[in-house]
């Protein structure tokens, strides 16, 4: 793969996304066999978050460390941006301190685009604002896959708060392009307008569009990013819009349930649907480091890899 | 004493081969084949003759903000831009809300001797939408409107007294009309782009609601009311329709809403971020009928100059606004008269007929015997490519920064006397 960045899935092509998902099997393999390797030693990443996030960071150091990288933390509420230091010259001066790769997290969407437009480093987009999560859609992806095999024609359903999710919009894309069919769901108030326009259907009926799914994705209420009246009680919420052991017997026979988490249990989803068998949870925290792991390895390998 | 020699003299009643005399800041005479052995000749062959145009609505950010801008900077590029009077918007630190920071404004501009600048007076103190400022008295000082531009009169009882007050003293009363609690942490339209993109979209009701509001305000005061920058389809509807009616309605639009759509954003280039946002292609096509049919009576800029520093931020951070009084012109020769949306004479309406009439300003507006002599060359066929860094404001965040556009002003006379471009 040859780029200097990745800040979302609308910028990769097919044959780059399947080029970052067999990577990430071989990378699952090798974590599966505790083994670590090399070819990062002398690379140094740095991880840049504006936004609180414990899985994200931790897997991307993780992934960093497997392959024998240097990483570095810049924690956003310790560092010079808070006395006014802007991310354009945060971002210089990480380059400066020779950096390889900057992993961002930012509120703010196309934040990463503006840092990558500034720095000689790759830059890994690890969440920004409403916008894309590219990882995070990749390591769906790849959980998907290592269950079902091909996606073409399978059934997925994002349900939840989809108008403030970068997640939605990255799976959205991601699914899209490797064949599968996606269903957005949830009341009119948290759709976002045109979200068809992305590669999807809409429904805001969660029993209709749960019928025949494959992969079935809850999404949390991002109170963070909400201002405003957009659904009533949590208690209707759930009853409408919650992934409970019973919808879940709509479903095709062969299905599974993924969540980028964090999970906000007896919300969007039960607890028993979360620890249930179905559940992948903890696979895709797997799963989120080798992806990420491939994703390291193919921006400052490029093609020398495979 | 200048004469124009052999000029197409556009009015916004149509057009005439003329040649123009100038003496003492005045038009002496419009007649064919005028010689004067003392005149300065300006050969006007195939040359647009234009009056000056007239900038409702720039913000020049003096004083408070003078990195920005200020009266000495604004007013060259209003000139550079073919604008001999603009009107600048009242939200400086402080605010124009008294009669002192009004005079201010007019005796400082006085000491440079480009545009003509007036001071547009806030409609309440601190633009805080509260109580109303002093209006008969900002209008002894020089001013020539009120406005709370940038932060809409939100309370109506206000606005309805506000209304009032100002007819009361003759004053336009310009209105940004935007219901703050729809747009509210919007950064751009709400719509495919905003969704595409991840950015938080303003709904189109948070202008063409608060239109609404406001027309009927003013409706139920009698008074007059200038909407500022619309922007909306609906926006267009409502005015027209209100209009239609017999309320005392004006409005503007600027280049950017029929220039230009929200696909600009999907770069995340901060200049793209207006406030209101840049909309979709129906609305450009809205925008232009509107201005076809009269429903728009004026062009302004939006004229809102910020540092690069300012705009070299995250998205949400970056302040709104594109600077304008520089490519007015051209955007709306280019994207308005090329594309025969509309005449000559109709842009002379839009720029300068209407915003002398709407202003009260009677001494401009037109090439005619006896008006001010404010006059705009403009060479119809020259293209050329925008290039911010030239620009004479102290700021270049310019949306239209490297497009290519048609119709160069080259010369721009103010009260008599011919301006260095």
């Amino acid at each position: 793969m040859k780029r200097k960045d990745i800040l979302g899935i609308a910028d990769l092509t097919r044959a780059e996304i399947n080029e970052i998902l067999s990577t990430a099997n071989v990378m699952r393999d090798m974590l599966d066999r505790s083994e670590k390797s090399s070819s990062l030693r002398g690379k140094n990443v740095t991880t840049l978050f504006y936004e609180n996030s414990t899985r994200t960071r931790n897997s991307f150091e993780t992934a960093a460390k497997n392959l024998g990288a240097s990483t570095t933390g810049i924690s956003v509420a310790a560092s010079s941006v808070q006395k006014g230091e802007s991310l354009v010259d945060t971002g210089k001066t990480l380059d400066a301190l020779k950096t390889d790769v900057i992993v961002i997290r930012h509120s703010v969407a196309g934040s990463p685009r503006l840092l990558a437009g500034v720095v000689k480093a790759s830059v890994i987009n690890a969440g920004d604002g409403m916008n894309e999560h590219p990882s995070q859609a990749l390591l769906d992806g790849l959980t998907a896959q290592r269950h079902f095999g091909n996606l073409s024609g399978k059934k997925v359903v994002i349900v939840g708060d989809i108008k403030h999710s970068r997640v939605a919009r990255s799976d959205v894309r991601l699914f899209g392009m490797l064949g599968a069919s996606v269903t957005v769901c949830a009341p009119y108030s948290l759709l976002p307008c045109g979200i068809d326009g992305l590669g999807c259907d809409v429904s805001t009926d969660f029993d209709k569009s749960i019928r025949g799914a494959n992969i079935v994705i809850p999404l949390r209420v991002q109170r963070e990013r909400i201002f405003g009246a957009y659904f009533s009680t949590q208690e209707e919420y759930h009853e409408y819009y919650g992934v409970t052991q019973k919808r879940l017997g709509l479903c095709a026979d062969d299905y599974i349930v993924m969540h980028p988490g964090p999970i906000n249990r007896g919300s969007e989803i039960t607890g028993e649907v979360a620890d249930g068998d179905k559940s992948m949870i903890l696979e895709q925290v797997t799963n989120g480091v080798a992806v990420r792991m491939a994703m390291l390895d193919l921006l400052i390998n490029g093609d020398n890899i495979l | 004493m200048i004469l124009l020699k052999s000029a197409t003299v556009v009015n916004n009643d149509g057009m005439q081969q003329s040649d123009v005399l100038i003496e003492d800041g005045i038009i002496k005479l419009l007649a064919q084949n005028i010689d004067h052995p003392d005149a300065d000749v300006i050969d006007c062959e195939g040359k647009l003759v234009f009056p000056g145009f007239i900038d409702m609505h720039c913000h020049l950010r003096d004083p408070g903000q003078t990195h920005k801008e200020d009266i000495q900077s604004g007013s060259l590029a209003a000139i550079s831009g073919g604008f001999t009077t603009v009107c600048c918007m009242p939200n400086t630190t402080p605010p124009l809300d008294n009669p002192a920071m009004i005079s201010y404004v007019r005796e400082k501009s006085r000491l440079f001797n480009n545009a003509d600048v007036f001071p547009i007076g806030c409609i309440t103190c601190g633009q805080k939408g509260v109580e109303l400022c002093e209006y008969g008295k900002m209008k002894a000082a020089g001013a020539i409107a009120v406005s709370d531009d940038g932060v809409p009169v939100g309370n109506g009882a206000v606005m309805l007294n506000a209304l009032k007050y100002a007819k009361t003293f003759g004053l336009p009363l310009l209105s940004h009309s935007e219901d703050k609690s729809i747009s509210a942490g919007g950064m751009v339209n709400d719509g495919d782009n905003a969704t595409a993109c991840g950015l938080r979209g303003i709904p189109r009701s948070a202008e063409s609601a608060a239109i609404a509001r406001d027309v009927l305000l003013a409706e139920e005061a009698g008074a007059a009311i200038h909407i500022c920058h619309v922007s909306t389809a609906e926006s267009v509807d409502i005015i027209r329709a209100a209009k239609a009616r017999g309320v005392q309605v004006t409005c503007e639009t600027c280049p950017h809403y029929f220039a230009a759509t929200d696909d600009e954003i999907l770069s995340y280039n901060t200049n793209a971020k207006i406030n209101p946002p840049l909309r979709e292609q129906t609305d450009v096509e809205a925008i232009m009928e509107g201005l076809k049919d009269g429903t728009i009576d004026v062009i302004a800029t939006d004229h809102a100059p910020h540092h690069f520093d300012e705009k070299n931020v995250e998205f949400d951070y970056a302040p709104f606004g594109t600077v304008g009084l520089e490519t007015a012109f051209s955007l709306a020769y280019t994207y308005l008269v090329l594309t025969d949306t509309i005449k000559p004479s109709d842009l002379c309406r839009l720029m300068s007929y209407m915003p002398a009439r709407i202003l009260g300003l009677n001494d401009r507006g037109r090439i005619e015997r006896g008006a001010r002599a404010d006059i705009v060359i403009i060479d119809p066929d020259a293209q050329f490519v925008v290039d911010a860094e030239q620009f004479k404001s102290k700021s270049k965040n310019s949306l239209f920064d490297g497009w290519k556009l048609s119709g160069k002003i080259t010369q721009v006379i103010v009260k008599g006397e011919i301006k260095k471009l």
